[in-house]
């Protein structure tokens, strides 16, 4: 039988302080792990403000890498909505909505557990803070959502995904046959005017979204994506990741009559280069 | 559940009536004219799928798996096989999910007939169905092309995903890809005159076996029973087709592939109306503009939400076909050639 994983860590822990005295400290703060072999290492409360209610071991790394010294808390108003068992590890649908929440300047959203951590981000200008994305996941992890509010603040909320695995280390359909070449940042789109959120565009964006992760297969993937309307005003703007599954599809609720005055323009580009540019007619 | 004693009887005698093997092969049987399950030697506590062979027709047997998804608990034993006798074989209708369940399988066909296995057919690539295929030689594993195919393609997949599903139930479980292609039609085989239909819609193709002494179908997975359907590999409008071929059929009794044996088309009925049911609701959420995490809030109707597995397999489902649902609902955007 292995050795039970604080007794691993704490030895780990040994080794790092020794070979690396400045990250042995950062690392092993709380505790004498260093020294006391037989203790499971301190749970550092003191360091943390606030207890993650996903009780994910990554929080306070997640803390530190989204929110550095930002004001941050864990709130109800921000829901992540994301099956229990991801049925495709390459196609996890996530729906996130901060709409509870006075003030929404930005919201990012992350999943602790994946090798590229951080899924997308977006600025609802003129739309609804929510959307409705799927993403590829890697092992089982919580998803998160961040909000920064107007004051500052970041709320947190967020879910756990169990899965199988092996979702951002897969090829895609997409590198494994030239088709899609043709086909390239192709939008789809459909707008469904009124209804009790606004304006609801949907779309689909045809790209490999490749992690660089699978052999062989560089990172390929949409960066930047802006919905406008007529008169170029910004109603949402997105800036994706790596973990954004294949083929893009994305749910928008714009602002009521966002797209009245004539056709909405969807532009962006991806790590290439190369252009996404078109119109959905109401 | 123990099948009628005078059925059994009646089974086991005509099968030594008819002397297809020396004595010695019999030893692990059981006499003829005693129950074949009382007589049996004690399987193995741990890892012990419990198989207790149940006659639905003279010589026709079939093991009813639990209703449930794949667990550590039940190792896997969620499905439905069985095994036909005849004068002088046995055909097998599915291996089950291990090596393990392939192997208890064999032993308790064993404690119905000395009569070796002729036949043993996957009806389609799905792990539940074939992961046992270890335990029957390997000459007799027959399949529609496109099920050997499914398995060799989809086969070690299947496999690594079961040993996380089911834990050590899986130990030593590997894939063997059946060799002898089966063809529709009129089979006769081990004195039973048999039947095979290739249809589909379940899997890209689904076997159906009539046998047509007893009238029983063994409907594989094309037919659910209190238990919803699951949908990873299916074609709801060629599901629909190939259970209208099925409910046409003149038959006696109906083998699902998971859930009880039915005396009537009901369970086809049933999985036909609950497949209508999710082809319109998810065709009716892409088109009412859902995001695909909103379609899997919605809820069920009335008369499926008793069924075992309702609410997960619809979650399944929806993550299954929603993609193409939506894809039909979007309209190309202009201009979407910078």
């Amino acid at each position: 039988m292995p050795p039970p994983v604080s007794q691993m860590l704490a030895a780990l822990m040994a080794v790092a302080a020794i070979a690396f005295p400045a990250l042995g400290e950062a690392a092993a703060a709380p505790g004498d792990a260093a020294t006391d072999l037989g203790a499971p290492p301190e749970v550092p409360t003191q360091s943390s403000p606030l207890t993650d209610p996903l009780d994910s071991p990554r929080w306070e790394d997640m803390r530190r890498e989204f929110f550095g010294a930002a004001p941050v808390r864990f709130d109800a108003r921000i829901t992540v909505t994301a099956p229990v068992n991801a049925e495709d590890p390459l196609n996890v649908p996530v729906s996130v909505d901060a709409s509870a929440l006075p003030d929404v300047r930005e919201v990012v959203v992350f999943a602790d557990f994946n090798p590229i951590v951080k899924v997308l981000s977006f600025e609802p200008a003129g739309a609804a803070p929510r959307l409705g994305f799927r993403l590829k996941l890697q092992q089982s992890s919580p998803v998160r959502a961040a909000a920064r509010t107007g004051d500052g603040v970041w709320h947190v909320g967020g879910s756990w995904v169990r899965t199988s695995g092996g979702g951002c280390t897969l090829p895609s359909v997409g590198s494994a046959s030239p088709l899609w070449q043709q086909h390239l940042n192709e939008v789809s789109a459909r707008l469904w005017p009124g209804g009790g959120y606004g304006d609801r565009l949907r779309l689909r964006i045809v790209h490999p979204m490749d992690t660089g992760l699978a052999a062989g297969i560089p990172a390929f993937h949409i960066e930047e994506l802006a919905v406008s309307d007529r008169s170029g005003k910004p109603l949402m703007r997105i800036r994706a990741h790596e973990p954004v599954a294949e083929n893009p599809v994305l749910t928008l609720d714009l602002n009521k009559g966002a797209a009245d005055t004539g056709p909405l323009r969807i532009t962006g580009r991806d790590n290439n280069g190369n252009r996404i540019d078109a119109r959905v007619l109401p | 559940m123990s099948p009628p004693r005078s059925l059994v009887a009646a089974a086991t005698v005509a099968i030594a009536l008819c002397g297809a093997l020396p004595a010695s092969s019999r030893a692990q049987g059981a006499p003829a004219g005693s129950s074949p399950t009382v007589a049996s030697p004690a399987p193995p506590a741990a890892f012990d799928y419990r198989l207790v062979p149940q006659q639905i027709a003279a010589g026709v047997y079939v093991l009813v798996g639990h209703l449930e998804d794949f667990s550590p608990q039940n190792g896997g034993n969620i499905v439905n096989t069985g095994f036909i006798v005849g004068t002088s074989g046995v055909i097998v209708i599915d291996t089950g999910p291990s090596k393990r369940y392939g192997e208890q399988l064999r032993a308790a066909i064993a404690r119905v007939t000395p009569l070796p296995v002729v036949l043993t057919i996957n009806t389609h690539h799905h792990p539940d169905h074939f992961l046992g295929n270890q335990a029957f030689p390997s000459e007799t594993l027959a399949a529609l092309p496109e099920v050997i195919a499914g398995i060799a393609a989809e086969g070690n997949a299947f496999n690594d995903n079961m040993y996380r599903l089911n834990g050590d139930w899986m130990r030593d479980t590997e894939v063997v890809v059946p060799r002898l292609t089966l063809t529709p039609g009129r089979l006769s085989i081990a004195g039973r005159d048999l039947e095979v239909l290739a249809l589909g819609g379940h899997t890209a193709a689904d076997l159906v076996l009539i046998d047509h002494a007893s009238a029983t179908v063994f409907a594989s997975d094309l037919v659910f029973h209190e238990r919803a359907p699951t949908t990873p590999h299916a074609d709801l409008a060629r599901w629909r087709t190939s259970l209208d071929t099925l409910g046409a059929l003149q038959a006696k009794r109906w083998v699902p592939g998971h859930g009880k044996v039915s005396a009537d088309t009901t369970p086809i009925t049933e999985t036909r109306a609950y497949l209508g049911w999710l082809s319109e609701t998810i065709k009716r959420s892409a088109e009412s503009g859902a995001d695909m995490a909103e379609a899997l809030t919605r809820p069920l109707p009335a008369e499926i939400r008793p069924w075992a597995l309702a609410e997960s397999e619809y979650r399944r489902s929806v993550i299954h076909l929603f993609p193409a649902a939506e894809r039909t609902a979007l309209a190309p955007a202009s201009g979407t050639r910078p």
